[in-house]
């Protein structure tokens, strides 16, 4: 059938069958969008379509423009990586946790950091009061990253660190720890976060200003692939500034342009794409608007090859590859009837296997209130497990392709990503969006816009603002030893008081040089990390060299 | 005349979580009301001393960071040293609901928790601010 035909038919169906019946029955809604508003027509055909070109856009897994997948046996040959987030307390506590995920089935760790860590603050900083070890593990020197580590096979197990700021400086530490056991850097095998351009756009863990934080993950790039070649030196992430309140094209549209931007700084500091990019990974959000995200992934894939392929020409195809970490929605969960969150997850999850992703975190139902517990983790695993072994959707590769939907929602995502593309590369890039405050604006009114429609109604929270309840059991939530972080500020002092003073000394003062002079920081933050210099004491050496930022505070 | 409600949205200690905040701040303002969002990672210190500077009749404190039950406390305590006895504190974000009634003894009175709507907390702003004022005249 030609397009012309199915317009025409599409058109008579409206008119004869669609219009008369919601006449009779009125539609449910107003007006139907997805969760970020894209508006939504009754019914999708292959005039939707128009331009869609099946070799062009979307070939076969394993090859330009990736939009079925990265591998080309996908989930057949291996399923994703099942990568549960977590950190709490003490180092000690920590490893704990670590084992018990390792023994259920995980397959790769990834460590939450508290937030003092995060913000490169040691425990016994005056700001850090109240917050030691309660969102994730506190890590102050190498001493604690040991203790995260014991008895974890770090050359078999890839661990993934969220860490932006400072992530130089703990990578550093987690790269001493080894070395420490005898074991060689190319067999180790992970992710920084590293990602310091959201930061300013959405999650806030940010130390010095924008351009300095550049430098610094430029100085990540050029170390990692020449000593730490398993290494993913970025995962350049959509998902803080989805729960920051974005829609998913601008998660989309900010991630990869940030991704280009770095790409683009490595390229100035003379790397060479073909060593770099294929180190660079993303991480992105899984909402609730399940075609939605699905599309998102796949638009994802298709948009990163075709402008990396377009500007640099790489003759390393992995350079063009857009392998992905995904993440349910934290921000979609609800504290009111918690168990619902379950149904959430399992949704969110599907839809980013159906989207292709490398690896997968799922959220707990008890996330609004607390860290999770150990049950309600095992549960957000088994999620992924019963999808992966039960539900048959991990058998053949990109099932959805083809859905005249879905192929229409990729297509839509790749238009209004070209359309930020081109406001941004107006500004002069990402640098100087974020320095203007452009994609923190877009997204603070996207965010506004979103809970507008939540309070009138427009968007369904169950449990929320339809089917709400008013008296609920509570349910049990892991509570922080309010010991921790008494015993962490201990433990810090005495591992100052019992360093080589001279080492210590000489390690600094090197780092403070080579931040004046600009040469590779890398090697100085490995021998800080040695000395038992602190996250902390390292932060305040790159402040005094290149500054502070503070919130320009937008709403 | 009587001048418009004037609020502080402030985000406390190193959590950066501030999608909450500036929606509420951003509702407050459309309410009628002069906000003044203190942005993130501002000290108890700076919070107080903000209101202080900016006349509030309100102090809206956003917290996801698990760091309330040393924050509120702290906040509230040198808001006494301050004299600012007819400013209200109100809260909101990731604080069980167990640990409210403790925050309500330091003088934190109210906490929002996740899925409260906009109308709730502006109608309770507008309403509790006056109050407040009359029970400290």
């Amino acid at each position: 059938m030609t397009i012309e035909k199915t317009k025409t038919g599409k058109q008579r169906w409206l008119d004869e069958m669609y219009g008369p019946a919601v006449k009779k029955h009125p539609e449910r809604k107003n007006r139907f969008s997805t969760l970020s508003d894209e508006l939504i027509e009754p019914l999708y055909t292959a005039d939707d379509l128009e331009g869609f070109d099946t070799d062009r856009d979307l070939g076969f897994p394993g090859e330009f423009p990736y939009t079925r997948g990265v591998q080309p046996s996908m989930y057949r040959g291996r399923l994703w990586t099942m990568r549960q987030f977590a950190g709490f307390g003490s180092a000690e506590d920590t490893n704990e946790r670590f084992r018990y995920l390792l023994k259920h089935g995980v397959d790769g760790l990834s460590v939450a950091f508290d937030m003092p860590t995060l913000m490169g603050r040691d425990s016994d900083d005056p700001l850090s009061r109240g917050e030691v070890g309660r969102e994730g593990v506190a890590v102050d020197t190498l001493h604690d990253m040991e203790i995260l580590f014991d008895r974890i096979p770090l050359d078999r197990v890839t661990t993934s660190m969220t860490i932006n700021g400072p992530a130089s400086i703990v990578w550093a530490m987690y790269l001493a720890a080894a070395e420490k056991r005898g074991i060689p850097l190319d067999r180790l095998g992970g992710t920084i976060q590293n990602d310091a351009l959201k930061e300013y756009i959405a999650q806030r863990e940010w130390i010095v200003p924008v351009k300095p934080a550049m430098g610094l993950v430029v100085d990540t790039f050029r170390y990692g692939s020449r000593e730490v070649p398993r290494w993913n030196t970025i995962s350049i992430s959509g998902y803080h500034i989805r729960e920051a309140g974005a829609t998913a094209l601008q998660e989309l549209a900010f991630t990869l342009i940030d991704g280009l931007e770095y790409v683009k700084w490595g390229v100035a500091a003379g790397l060479d794409v073909n060593d770099f990019v294929p180190h660079l990974s993303f991480f992105f959000d899984v909402h609730n608007d399940f075609f939605e995200e699905i599309a998102k992934f796949r638009a994802a894939r298709r948009i990163w090859a075709r402008e990396i392929e377009r500007r640099y020409h790489p003759r390393n195809e992995r350079a063009l590859l857009m392998r992905t970490h995904a993440q349910t929605a934290g921000v979609s969960l609800t504290a009111q009837q918690p168990y619902n969150n379950v149904v959430r997850v399992t949704l969110q999850a599907l839809a980013a296997v159906l989207g292709g992703t490398q690896s997968l975190h799922t959220n707990s139902l008890d996330e609004t209130y607390a860290l999770p517990t150990e049950e309600a983790v095992t549960l957000a695993l088994r999620t992924q497990q019963v999808i992966a072994h039960e539900s048959g959707v991990a058998d053949t590769i990109d099932p959805l392709a083809g859905s005249y939907y879905v192929e229409s929602l990729t297509q839509r995502m790749e238009r209004g990503f070209e359309r930020y593309l081109g406001e941004i590369e107006k500004m002069g890039g990402m640098v100087e969006a974020v320095e203007r405050g452009y994609p923190q604006r877009e997204i603070t009114e996207a965010s506004f816009h979103f809970q507008q429609q939540v309070d009138e109604g427009e968007k369904i929270v169950v449990g929320i603002n339809k089917y709400a309840t008013s008296e609920e059991a509570p349910i049990p939530t892991l509570a922080i030893d309010p010991q921790v972080e008494q015993k962490q500020i201990t433990r810090l002092a005495e591992t100052r008081k019992t360093r080589d003073r001279g080492r210590w000394n000489e390690s600094i003062d090197a780092l403070r040089n080579a931040a004046k002079r600009g040469d590779e920081l890398m090697p100085r933050f490995v021998e800080c990390a040695r000395a038992n210099a602190s996250v902390g004491e390292q932060v305040l050496v790159l402040k005094e060299v290149f500054g502070e930022y503070h919130d320009p505070g937008y709403f | 005349m009587k001048r418009p409600i004037r609020v502080v949205v402030a985000k406390a200690g190193l959590d950066g979580h501030d999608r909450g905040a500036k929606v509420v701040a951003r509702a407050l303002r459309d309410a009628g009301m002069e906000v003044i969002y203190t942005g993130v990672h501002q000290t108890p210190e700076q919070v107080v001393e903000t209101a202080l500077q900016e006349d509030a009749d309100a102090i809206g404190l956003s917290l996801l960071s698990g760091a309330h039950n040393y924050i509120f406390p702290r906040v509230s305590e040198l808001m006494k040293e301050k004299g600012l006895d007819d400013v209200l504190l109100f809260g909101g974000g990731i604080i069980p609901e167990a640990d409210w009634p403790a925050l309500s003894k330091v003088g934190v009175e109210r906490v929002f928790p996740p899925g409260a709507s906009l109308e709730e907390i502006t109608t309770y702003v507008r309403e509790a601010v006056p109050r407040k004022r009359g029970a400290a005249a």
